[in-house]
């Protein structure tokens, strides 16, 4: 096995997103996508079973692209790498047997790795001579998770500082278009909805950001309290026969979120002492939050990596970037035994 | 020489040589961790058969009927290793190995009519019935593979078989002869027999009285 620039290809299976990703060392060499977003629109939000059953569709062609679009053989890889967790049990499961009868099919090495480290190695891709400054904080977001990590070494040090005690941010902004009656997936529509809005026209709650909030749940998310006073709030214009200014109500929801979000980044920076923070998830591909987290990390002097769009929602690439980098480090590969493990603490960099 | 695999009920794994005959066979009965255990499955297989993967010549898939979660893992198992492989995939409805491991057995007489059972969980059964082997010695489906309330499953085959393991060999053995006789395989579509639990959206909901 080359351990200096080891050729990867990564399978990503733990929500909607059926990613194959292939890069030798740090570099991208192929980065395929199929989303099964579409089908579940009308029923606004991931149904896991439906998300499921559009991975075992997907993974042969997406494999297939993902080959060709690399120029590689199979028989070239120095070894395969699958999403373990955390996620959608049914659907890392697919990833997990298709990665097991790969490797064995190649005769090569798999490693088992965890989705939000993935999304970390994410920046190693996005970096010219593969490395990342340590420490870093990492703010990962998106319909599934909401997460802020420590990472001091990519493949041996992450800690959990954070994470939502209940919605995950992406899945906030899908209730709050449905409340707006917006279609799914609501990240965008809210964004859309948010234009000409002044995000200062309705104060609405910052989760876990009282006093008596920040002792226990310090770097905590909540958004279902924020959820649930745009619904009233909402509810109240209504009932008082006043139309909803849509605009307003989007651009205020959205800049609370944003604010909480960005808030705590960059809070945990500060009082950590680290001066790095990297985004990641799906939901960074909101502006507004780009825009806040650039301007915040700007003036407290910290430097902000934000990797290109495709790298930041869930893909194959990063999972198979961050097995490079246990490969490179020594790390021997995971058993044939895992299962997935939709729970798996962001400690478990791999699963063996 | 097949691979075949199937993760319909509980897992297993052969490899079977086109003219049928089974070489090696493993498999688990736990319903529950398809995921965990097929990888050791396909590499002890093949160990136990003493063959490199160079010797296969094509996969075959139990394409169900199965409860959704464990028969995806050995499709999508049985998908990668063909593209690892370069291999060609047969998929196989997997109540036919069933039956044609009770007919050869003779658990089942060759001219009886069977009915094979497997759960469905949620206190239902998959059934698929059968009228005996045909001339290329492969089960005759007569009905199924379709679902049922326990109670409310065919009654009128003389022999009723519960399975709680679809023996890959058997598996093998039928995409053997369906390739000697150039028969049908099944669909690319697992038979899962069930739409998604899904709810439709019906809209925000209230949250002030
Ligand atoms: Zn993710």
């Amino acid at each position: 096995m080359n351990r200096a620039e080891p050729l990867v290809l990564g399978i990503e299976t733990s929500c909607d997103e059926t990613g194959i990703g292939i890069v030798r060392g740090h570099r991208l060499l192929a980065n395929t996508i199929a989303s099964s977003m579409d089908e579940h629109a009308r029923y606004g939000g991931v149904v896991p079973e439906v998300a499921a059953r559009a991975h075992l569709e997907a993974l042969e062609p997406t494999l297939t692209a993902a080959l060709a679009e690399a120029g590689i053989a199979l028989a070239d890889l120095d070894a395969v790498a699958v999403t373990s967790g955390p996620g959608l049990s049914g659907a890392l499961m697919v990833g997990v047997g298709a990665a097991k009868a790969l490797a064995v099919s190649l005769g090569k090495p798999l490693y088992a790795v965890n989705h939000l480290v993935g999304h970390v190695g994410a920046d190693v891709l996005d970096s010219e001579d593969g490395t990342i400054e340590y420490p870093t904080i990492a703010l990962l977001v998106s319909g599934g998770h909401t997460s802020l990590l420590l990472v001091r070494d990519l493949v041996s040090d992450v800690e959990l500082l954070g994470e939502t005690i209940d919605d995950a941010a992406g899945e906030a902004f899908d209730k709050v278009a449905r409340i707006l009656g917006l279609p799914y997936p609501g990240g965008p529509q809210i964004d859309r909805a948010a234009v000409g809005g002044d995000p200062k026209a309705i104060r609405f709650p910052r989760g876990l950001s009282l006093p008596k909030d920040m002792e226990r749940h310090r770097y905590d998310f909540s958004f279902s309290g924020l959820k649930t006073a745009v619904a009233r709030w909402v509810e109240a214009k209504q009932d008082a026969g006043e139309p909803v200014p849509v605009a307003d109500v989007a651009a205020s929801f959205r800049e609370a979120v944003v604010d909480v979000l960005v808030s705590k980044a960059v809070k945990a920076c500060t009082e950590l002492g680290v001066p790095r923070l990297l985004l990641g998830g799906g939901v960074i591909a909101n502006a507004r939050l780009r825009e806040v987290a650039a301007e915040r990390t700007a003036s407290a002097g910290i430097e902000l990596r934000i990797p290109p769009l495709q790298l930041c929602t869930d893909n194959g690439a990063m999972i198979a970037a961050l097995a490079a980098q246990l490969i490179s480090a020594g790390h021997e590969p995971s058993s044939l035994d895992f299962g997935a493990d939709s729970t798996l603490p962001v400690t478990e960099i791999q699963v063996h | 020489m097949l691979l075949a695999i199937d993760t319909s009920a509980g897992s297993s794994v052969a490899v079977v040589t086109l003219g049928g005959e089974v070489l090696a066979e493993r498999s688990s009965d736990d319903p529950m961790r398809h995921a965990e255990v097929i990888g050791t499955l396909i590499a002890g297989c093949l160990d136990d058969a003493g063959i490199e993967v160079a010797a296969l010549t094509g996969l075959v898939a139990g394409m169900g009927p199965g409860p959704f979660t464990g028969l995806r893992i050995g499709i999508a198992a049985a998908r990668s290793f063909g593209i690892g492989a370069g291999l060609p995939v047969h998929p196989v409805v997997s109540h036919d190995a069933i039956a044609l491991d009770a007919y050869r057995s003779g658990s089942a007489a060759p001219d009886a009519t069977l009915l094979v059972v497997t759960d469905a969980r949620r206190r239902e059964r998959y059934w698929t019935s059968y009228a005996g082997l045909d001339a290329a010695g492969l089960p005759v489906r007569v009905q199924g593979p379709a679902l049922a309330k326990p109670d409310d499953l065919p009654t009128s085959e003389s022999v009723r078989l519960d399975a709680l393991v679809v023996p890959a060999g058997a598996l093998g053995q039928v995409a053997a002869a369906l390739l000697a006789t150039d028969g049908a395989f099944a669909g690319e579509e697992p038979l899962y027999l069930r739409s998604p639990d899904v709810t439709m959206s019906a809209g925000a909901k209230r949250v002030t009285a």
